[in-house]
């Protein structure tokens, strides 16, 4: 038996290099003073074209904008209807849910780029910042729901029958009594939304319009062209600043 | 209670309505009108679009989808079964062991795909570092083709059967182990016999989990297959940018969603919406 | 005699089984009712449609004469100790108490919160949270925090199932002490015949939805009404159509004159149970009769021919084996 526990042991860590090498090996050459694969020096030069380049600092205030705004709204519908299902399950909704979240990504984004268009003829719009930001408070939700039900689900439910008992209406035993319950799951929810936001591609590039491009959607083309260090110094950032993110998303799921 | 109830879902019906359930209904009506000259969709009503899917490059391109998301989904229990094993087996830090296995799920798809394109691109990490050490003498062809495609979808979904396998693994009964142990059974067997035959739950799970977004997968067949690995997902894409044939890539999207509501519903059968 | 609390004929049905059947109960105000039955009698269905959490299917709840059935838990004049008390885990102990009272506007709210907590002994606690505290000092935030509201009436669902069986003696006499003190009418819902017994003035045994008999305990356990009543209050030994208790039956060696009613049997075994020895006997016609003697008495050999002998005003009898009949005490 202890042979095979180190066996896999072996294996493990053969498994986590696996995942975490490859971002390992990009960040670390995104400090590489050459543009090729060969290691030539430290420099912060990718850094700096980085930030010194209009279309990807414009590109990220984009995302960023988009980001918040999505996650403010699907944080806040996504944890009512995280409570209404919770109080009473509706199947419809909740298959609808799940429906939306198995579907390809390239499904959603097409089907909202020809509903766009299709409303496009009644009202004089284009497709822009606040068309993204629609799409992106449409599949976040989901997530949201996620999240926040499970967190619901380790919530006493006779607490809020106490709270009628001794005198509290709907509203106030849901504002007083479980809001306060489940508050760090919503903070991590919204965290996992922004992040998911954040991140998009597939919808954001067919919904897009032209003056709303965002960080992925710049990558994306850079990367389309090969390989360029710039990227790898973008993600780098990125894999930081996400991986921050998540980690205190974690943290207080499990608070 | 009711009412408020109702108000506290309205908010998410709408949206779902409005941005999921309407859009999905418009490209069904496209899916039946014919492609307009300039790209759009004009009448009249015809099923033409699904009939040319029958077409041999069509279905080429599904088989290739199917065939790419199986040997990804396969790649992954059979990678994510023995993670999944040992996390569940740790004494402690286990939240620790499978953090350590979503983290990069969480940074960024676009990213951990580019990171793919760094190391096989023929002036990539890998062919820079086994020239140098003199391997080979020319740079291996490693991407732009379905083995890159399903590293790069097995790098991404792997966790997804960590997970799940890990829950099943740690609802397993240790006394059904030590039962086995006592009864004559060496640990192989053990595993072989009970252990994985016990997980069938959690393999159904991840399997579901991995290969529907596989199957529907653009950005990694895009980014690493170039235009030689051509999956569903990109004959859609296609179809709404460069093509313009709307019809034709509104049915594509809906036969792909077909496939997918019959797979959840033979394989998911009876698991119910654990998600929700 | 006020009426406090009045069910008329309340009903509450499920499609495919009726968890209450139509009971009718009244409470008189300050006294101390205790609702019996086993798990799935109807007892806590019963208590939550005068709580309001369910709504009877028919019959009327009135509260100081005026119908309830209708409103809403927050509109009500009752108040519930929940069987896990429900405290609200991210309030204090102080917090948790004045809940209900912020939802009214008052005055003196501090002092009513000092002086609920000295009655239930909690004084100093009030900063603690709940996940600081035993379950005794729970339990009795609970009930602060429902007496704190002055209710018409105080429903409690089992609040001593969740305590140590240790505990349970002592907390039982703190609660009977404290009911005395403020007079409020509480209306106690438990399974523990013991607990019913001893806390309650009166009490209700419930069986399928059913209310079978309502008294005094010493009504319920001497006079009990049904065979079910019966059984549920305490031992009993049939011997035939009549149930004679394992206490009120003597064994004795020789056929027992003097009006007793008799019994031929034979030892089983004596079992020693501390305060008192259970003597198992085998009657004549194979059932079997357990007797409860006094530990300094006679010891019997297993095998041995006795006689069994009793009180025939001790005999339970009951007319048909019909449940239903509601005897009101």
């Amino acid at each position: 038996m202890r042979r095979r526990g180190t066996a896999l042991a072996i294996y493990a860590i053969a498994a986590y290099l696996f995942l975490h090498l490859p971002l390992l090996i990009l960040s670390i050459f995104s400090f590489n003073a050459s543009r090729f694969t060969v290691w030539e020096g430290f420099s912060l030069h990718w850094y700096s074209a980085a930030l010194q380049d209009s279309q990807l600092t414009e590109s990220a205030l984009n995302s960023l904008i988009i980001a918040i705004a999505a996650t403010a709204v699907s944080t806040v519908v996504g944890t009512l209807c995280a409570y209404g299902l919770w109080k009473r399950n509706s199947r419809p909704l909740a298959g609808s849910l799940y429906l939306s979240l198995v579907t390809p990504e390239i499904v959603t984004g097409i089907s909202l780029l020809a509903f766009y268009q299709w409303i496009f003829r009644f009202l004089r719009v284009q497709l822009g910042m606040h068309t993204v930001i629609l799409a992106h408070v449409s599949f976040s939700i989901a997530y949201v729901v996620i999240v926040v039900i499970a967190r619901l689900r380790t919530v006493d439910a006779t607490l809020e029958e106490a709270a009628l008992d001794l005198g509290a209406n709907e509203w106030q035993a849901f504002r007083y009594v479980t809001l306060p319950a489940i508050l760090p799951g919503i903070i991590a929810a919204a965290l996992l939304a922004f992040t998911v936001s954040f991140d998009d591609y597939v919808i954001t590039s067919l919904v897009a319009g032209v003056n709303s491009e965002t960080l992925p959607m710049v990558i994306y083309a850079i990367a389309r062209r090969g390989v360029n260090p710039v990227v790898n110094a973008i993600s780098a950032l990125i894999v930081v600043g996400f991986g921050a993110l998540v980690l205190v998303s974690e943290r207080l799921q499990r608070a | 209670m009711t009412r408020l109830r109702a108000w506290f879902l309205a908010p998410t019906w709408t949206a779902q309505i409005a941005l999921f359930l309407a859009p999905l209904a418009i490209i069904l009506g496209y899916s039946l009108l014919t492609r307009g000259v300039y790209g759009g969709i004009t009448p009249p009503w015809t099923a033409e679009s699904y009939q040319r899917l029958i077409d041999p490059i069509y279905l080429a391109i599904l088989w290739r989808s199917f065939w790419v998301a199986g040997a990804s989904t396969a790649l992954c229990l059979l990678l994510g079964f023995p993670l999944a094993l040992f996390i569940s087996r740790a004494e402690r830090h286990k939240n620790f062991y499978l953090g350590l296995v979503m983290l990069p799920f969480w940074t960024s798809f676009l990213v951990r795909t580019y990171a793919w394109m760094f190391l096989l691109r023929d002036t990539g990490l890998l062919n820079t570092a086994l020239q140098k050490i003199g391997l080979i003498h020319s740079p291996l062809p490693l991407l732009y083709n379905d083995g890159a495609v399903i590293l790069g979808l097995v790098y991404g979904y792997l966790p997804f059967t960590v997970l799940p396998l890990y829950a099943t693994l740690e609802r397993l009964d240790r006394s059904l182990l030590e039962a086995a142990a006592d009864l004559g059974a060496k640990p192989w067997t053990a595993l072989t016999r009970i252990t994985i035959p016990l997980s069938a739950p959690g393999i159904r799970a991840g399997a579901i989990l991995v290969f529907i977004p596989c199957l529907g997968a653009y950005l990694t067949p895009d980014l690493l297959g170039g235009g030689k690995s051509v999956m569903i997902g990109n004959l859609i894409q296609n179809q709404f940018t460069t093509a313009r044939d709307w019809p034709f890539g509104s049915a594509v999207s809906l036969v792909l969603m077909a496939i997918v509501m019959v797979l959840l519903f033979v394989i998911a059968r009876g698991e119910g919406e654990s998600l929700l | 005699m006020e009426r406090v609390l009045e069910l008329r004929d309340v009903s509450k049905h499920y499609p495919g089984h009726h968890a209450v059947n139509g009971v009718s109960l009244s409470l008189a105000r300050g006294e101390f009712f205790a609702l019996l039955g086993p798990s799935g009698c109807g007892k806590t269905t019963t208590l939550r449609m005068v709580a309001g959490f369910e709504e009877p299917t028919q019959g009327e709840i009135r509260l100081n004469g005026s119908t309830i059935q209708h409103l809403k838990p927050y509109q009500r004049n009752v108040s519930t100790v929940f069987q896990n008390y429900a405290l609200f885990p991210h309030l204090s102990v102080r917090d948790n108490v004045e809940f209900g009272l912020r939802r009214r506007a008052g005055n003196h709210i501090a002092d009513r919160v000092r002086g609920v907590l000295d009655l239930v002994q909690l004084a100093g606690k009030e900063s603690r949270r709940p996940a600081q505290l035993s379950g005794g000092e729970r339990q009795r935030v609970a009930l602060a925090r429902s007496l704190v509201l002055e209710p018409d009436v105080l429903l409690l669902d089992e609040p001593l199932s969740a305590l140590d069986p240790n505990l349970r003696k002592q907390v039982r006499a703190e609660l009977k002490a404290i009911q005395r003190r403020v007079g409020i009418t509480f209306l106690f819902v438990t399974h523990d015949q013991e607990e019913a017994l001893s806390l309650s003035d009166r009490l209700g045994v419930m069986n399928k939805g059913r209310l079978e008999q309502v008294g005094t305990p010493e009504e319920i356990y001497l006079q009990p009404s049904t065979r079910f009543v019966a059984s549920f209050l305490g031992a009993v030994n049939w011997i035939g159509e009549v149930g004679v208790r394992p206490e009120a039956m003597r064994i004795a060696r020789l056929p027992s004159t003097n009006g007793h009613r008799s019994r031929p049997a034979t030892i089983v075994r004596s079992t020693f149970l501390g305060n008192c020895v259970h003597v198992d006997t085998r009657l004549s016609d194979g059932d079997p009769a357990v007797v409860e003697v006094s530990r300094l008495g006679e010891s019997f050999a297993p095998g041995e021919s006795v006689h069994l002998w009793w009180e025939p005003a001790d005999e339970l009898r009951f007319g048909d084996l019909h449940q239903g009949d509601v005897h009101s005490g």
